[in-house]
Formats: C-alpha cells, sequence, structure tokens
C-alpha cells in the first residue's frame, strides 16, 4: 500500500487484527472512514456515549501540511465538550483582529469579539495536523478508560457494498485484505471521498476558475497575530488578493491568488515562491519555506448526506472556498450532530428515520456555506468588468464610508447555523432573544464562577431560567439534565431572557434548541423531546 | 413595504440632470464607469429597502 501523503504524526499504527487472521467476517455497529477531523470528532462523541466505533484509515497517522487553520468558537465549544478544547486553546493562537488593504493601503479593520462571556474566543489559528492529534489524544484516554474504540490504521477500504440493512467493506492492509461489515458505515475520507465513489454518487457543484498558492512560512516576526487580506496587492507578484495569518511555532499562513492559466510547476519552484514572499515581507525577512501548495476550489455538495446505511460527513458531503473557515468547521458541526443521533439509533431509543434529519439539517447547512462561499469568491474573482469596477467601487468606498465595508467580502467567516424552519424544531413560545430562538445552538455566557456550556453534560438538557423544573425528567429511556438558575448575570439574562421574566429551554445533545417557553409544563417538554428524536 | 417611485420626484429635473452630467465631464470611460458605481452604491444604501432595490432592479431593465 503506497500512502497519498506523508505524515505529520504517527499515531496510529498498523497492527494486525484476529479477524484478518481467522478470516471472520465481524460485524460493527458504526464503523468511520477517514480519521481526519471530522472523522475523529464523530469517534470522540460516539464512543463517549457508550456506543462502539471502529475508525478505519488509509495511514497510519496524520497527514503532513497545515491545511485548516482556523477554528472558530463553535469548533472550540464541541472538543470542550469532548474533552481536548483546552489543548486546543493552549496551542493555538488565538485573533480577533482582521484588517483589509486594497493596493498599498489600509481600508479598515474589523473585531470579530467586541462582546464578552465566551469561554471559546471566536477564532484561533492552529495546524490542522494539532486538532487530529489533540482529537486522538483524546481517544486514547477515553479507550484507557475503557470507552468502545478501535482505531486501524493502514486500513484501506477497497469495496463497499451496501447490502440494505448493513454494508460489507473490503479492506486492504499490508498483511493483505478482508472483509468487515457495519451496521452504519460514515464516509469521513475528505473531498475525494473513496466510498463516494465506490457507491457511485454524485458530487454536483460549480468549479472555480483560480489558483490559490500557500506558502507557510516559518519565521521570528512581530507581526500582530490578525488577519491581514489584500485586495489587488501592491507588492509584485502577489497576483489579485493575498492573506497573511499567524500560526502557532512561529508559522505564517501566506496565500496568494494567481488566476486561472498558470503552470503549477513553475509556480511551485521555491525560488519562484521566495521572490513573491520577498516582495511582501520585504527583502530582509527570514524565513523558511514550510509547506506550499497550490490548490484550485469548487463549491459542492451530495444532494443526500444520507443513502440508506451510508452517512456522508465533513468534505465528502460538500466541499467550499477556504474563504470563510467553513469546511474544516461545518464539517465539525456534521459530526456533532451525527453523533447524538446515531447512538440514539443504535440503542434503539429512536428510529432510524432519526438519521434523515442529520441530512436535512446538515444540507441545510452546507447550502449556507456554499451560498457564502460563493458569493466571497466572487467578490474577490469578479467575473465580468462590470463586477469588478463595481467591488472596486465597493473597495474605495470603504476607506470612507462604514456603509461599504460591510459589503467588502474576504469570506464571511464561519458562525454556527442554525435550524431555522427544519423538522426537529418545537415550540418556540417564549418571546424571547432572537440569538436563542428555536434551532439555533445555545450562545455561551457566563455561569455559576464558570460558563453556561460547561454545566451541559451531553444529554438533553432542559434549562430553566427563574422558574421551576423538576431536578431530573426522564422521557421514555432518555436522560434530561436539568439547569435551574435564579438571578442570572446581566450576558445571561440578555441572551436568554431579553424581556422575558422567565424561560424554559430545551436543548438537545449537541446544545442547539429543540423549543422553549415562558413556564415548564411537562407534556411540552415530553412531546418536545420525543419529536426531537423522531418519535412521534 | 414602501412602493418604488416612478413619478417625477426631483425638482428642477434640468438641474439635477445637468450636475450629473457635469460630474463627468472631465472624466475618462473608466473613471466614469467607477464613479457610476460609486454613486449607484451610495444612492442604494440611501434607499436600504431591499424590496424597493429590487423594483428599481427590475424596472431599470
Amino acid at each position: 500500500m503506497a500512502g497519498r501523503y506523508q505524515t505529520a504524526f504517527k499515531l496510529y499504527p498498523y497492527k494486525k487484527v484476529a479477524a484478518q487472521a481467522s478470516g471472520k467476517i465481524v460485524r460493527h455497529p458504526v464503523v468511520i472512514v477517514g480519521g481526519g477531523p471530522v472523522g475523529m470528532t464523530l469517534a470522540l462523541d460516539l464512543c463517549q456515549r457508550g456506543t462502539p466505533v471502529l475508525v478505519l484509515d488509509d495511514h497510519d497517522g496524520v497527514g503532513l501540511g497545515s491545511r485548516a487553520i482556523c477554528f472558530a468558537r463553535r469548533t472550540l465549544e464541541i472538543a470542550d465538550r469532548l474533552g481536548f478544547g483546552a489543548a486546543l486553546l493552549d496551542k493555538g493562537v488565538r485573533w480577533e483582529v482582521g484588517k483589509v488593504f486594497y493596493g498599498a493601503d489600509k481600508v479598515f479593520e474589523f473585531n470579530l469579539s467586541p462582546e464578552a462571556g465566551f469561554k471559546a474566543p471566536a477564532f484561533i489559528n492552529l495546524q490542522q495536523p494539532y486538532f487530529e492529534k489533540f482529537a486522538v489524544e483524546q481517544i486514547r484516554k477515553e479507550q484507557a478508560e475503557g470507552a468502545p474504540i478501535e482505531i486501524r490504521g493502514c486500513n484501506e477500504v477497497v469495496s463497499v457494498e451496501d447490502r440494505g440493512d448493513y454494508v460489507r467493506l473490503c479492506v486492504d492492509t499490508p498483511d493483505g485484505e478482508y472483509e468487515l461489515e457495519a451496521d452504519w458505515l460514515i464516509a469521513c475520507d475528505g473531498a475525494r471521498s473513496p466510498v463516494r465513489e465506490m457507491l457511485g454518487l454524485s458530487f454536483d457543484g460549480r468549479v472555480f476558475e483560480d489558483n490559490f498558492l500557500i506558502a507557510d512560512v516559518m519565521m521570528k516576526a512581530d507581526f500582530p497575530p490578525e488577519r491581514w487580506f489584500w485586495f489587488e496587492p501592491a507588492f509584485e507578484g502577489a497576483g489579485q488578493s493575498a492573506l497573511l495569518h499567524k500560526q502557532p511555532d512561529d508559522i505564517w499562513r501566506i496565500d496568494f491568488q494567481l488566476g486561472w492559466d498558470i503552470d503549477r510547476k513553475a509556480e511551485l519552484e521555491p525560488a519562484k515562491i521566495r521572490a513573491r514572499v520577498d516582495a511582501m515581507l520585504g527583502p530582509d525577512a527570514q524565513y523558511d519555506l514550510e509547506w506550499t501548495s497550490i490548490y484550485t476550489f469548487q463549491c459542492r455538495r451530495m444532494e443526500k448526506f444520507r443513502h440508506g446505511s451510508v452517512l456522508f460527513a465533513g468534505d465528502s458531503a460538500h466541499q467550499v472556498s477556504p474563504f470563510g473557515a467553513r469546511g474544516a468547521n461545518s464539517g465539525v458541526q456534521d459530526a456533532e450532530n451525527l453523533a447524538w443521533k446515531l447512538d440514539l439509533v443504535v440503542k434503539g431509543l429512536a428510529p432510524q428515520s432519526l438519521l434523515d434529519s442529520y441530512g436535512e439539517e446538515r444540507e441545510h447547512g452546507a447550502d449556507e456555506n456554499i451560498l457564502n462561499s460563493t458569493r466571497a469568491t466572487d467578490f474577490l474573482t469578479p467575473k465580468s468588468d462590470m463586477s469588478k469596477i463595481f467591488r472596486n467601487a465597493v473597495l474605495e468606498l470603504a476607506g470612507k464610508y462604514a456603509f461599504a465595508r460591510t459589503m467588502v467580502n474576504s469570506g464571511r467567516l464561519s458562525v454556527p447555523c442554525v435550524y431555522d424552519g427544519l423538522s426537529l424544531n418545537g415550540d418556540d413560545e417564549l418571546e424571547g432573544p432572537h440569538i436563542s430562538r428555536v434551532g439555533a445552538s445555545c450562545p455561551d455566557a457566563p455561569y455559576d464562577g464558570a460558563f453556561l456550556l460547561d454545566a451541559f453534560n451531553g444529554d438533553f438538557t432542559l434549562l430553566a431560567i427563574n422558574a421551576e423544573v423538576p431536578e431530573l425528567v426522564e422521557v421514555d429511556g432518555i436522560c434530561v439534565n436539568s439547569i435551574r438558575i435564579e438571578k442570572p448575570d446581566d450576558a445571561l439574562a440578555v441572551r436568554y431572557l431579553g424581556s422575558q421574566k422567565s424561560a424554559v429551554y430545551l436543548i438537545r445533545p449537541d446544545q442547539h434548541i429543540c423549543a422553549r417557553w415562558p413556564v415548564y409544563n411537562e407534556a411540552k417538554v415530553r412531546a418536545a423531546l420525543n419529536h426531537a428524536c423522531g418519535r412521534e | 413595504m414602501r412602493d418604488l417611485n416612478l413619478e417625477p420626484n426631483i425638482a428642477d429635473p434640468d438641474g439635477f440632470y445637468d450636475e450629473l452630467i457635469a460630474a463627468h465631464s472631465a472624466l475618462s470611460k473608466q473613471e466614469s464607469d467607477a464613479f457610476n458605481a460609486r454613486l449607484i452604491l451610495i444612492l442604494a444604501n440611501h434607499i436600504g429597502d431591499r424590496a424597493v432595490l429590487r423594483k428599481a432592479l427590475e424596472a431599470a431593465k
């Protein structure tokens, strides 16, 4: 087996398993293909819930190269619930300020976190291999405590046969092929998803005719940890746009937009890359090229993320341009959306149809990301003369007038998806704040010397503010954790009460809001919970 | 929702037309295109109402 890429960290070296020697075909409840950020997040979430999970990865560790570097607040909150949020924060570079330049001039700057009272910062920058490494380290901790999870490295899925209510897989290893079966197969195997290919499923969308050069450079520099973005940069050879952004370990991400007709090989010559970087950083800058790559991108998604017993998550299901950090961040949201639903289905506590809501909600999320990403791309790469005239007019006006700054689009940064109007939603009987409406993910807020999201334990949560609720409710086998808050802090009151005196929220295991009312009503809570689990 | 006003609304229309043309008099074609784009954006922001703007986009076809 030839690896497709070099690994940065060898985290799951190949080991022969008993099933290979015996030839016995073992059935697993859940098999995840692909150990990237999405697969590992999903695996961790499932094993913490007690659902046995097997991860198959065709390498023995994490691929080299920083790739995804911007992790958004929602992702950090999910990682925190799963136990590796602190590791991400310790290593990552926090940033809040972005500066936008047009030619040589700064047009404006923005700050992502003017509002206080969240545990997680708006964003951190962190090379993708670290994210994967910390997730695997957390999995190892769970494993040591007996959690039902196994990772098999150098296990490449070479055929997939959908047998209706289960899937038969053939897996190639350094010791040859063996077969196994899965009640549920989750393909987290990336944009070129071999599972998707083997099942002959289409992946349609729009190709953008542009090439972007990434140069990650290592240097000691005292630029602030801010996102600097240039339209039509003044430095030579930078192309149509450029980006400078700090990562840990003194690594800086530099992006140049090269256009469509380029000689890829020539552009990747280190001397040519260094000439561009020198023009940007100045002739005296001392740096090493750490990782370089040229990418083109597409905005596309599968029509359906669920195909019977096979579900797709992350880049295998949807792909966007990198502007806005909506790739890995949306994939991690896929994982958390799927984990609790799959867990309930595997345990027989919810019907299989609950998994259709995974498709509905995350297809909606993908559409939102594709829309934002497409708009950003059209702003970055105007498709006609007039489109460019308007784009430049916006940039010129943005230096002078606030209104035009709102139109400058160098990527609309990932914010949590809101499942407005979708099937699992229940009552919204509280005239409460918009930010915590039904379908939204819970905004964090200071609570009890820590933060509200720290108090959620991965079950359904009944959050009562200035209202009476029972200590613990159990609804037909599904646990509900109750949190009662009297006299909430200001931020919590603003985010959950607004002008109301009291509120009761029913919150899903993935921290999205199911339903909310001014006071507790057991029948309504039971109905909303059953509805959110697909149990009518 | 307000309607798009397509009835006469500018006092001294000839005077306004003069000013509009005069604003372009010293500009090259490229500069004029850029000027028009800035002007459209400024006026659109002043109107603000998306429904009115959509009707204007339609009316200009």
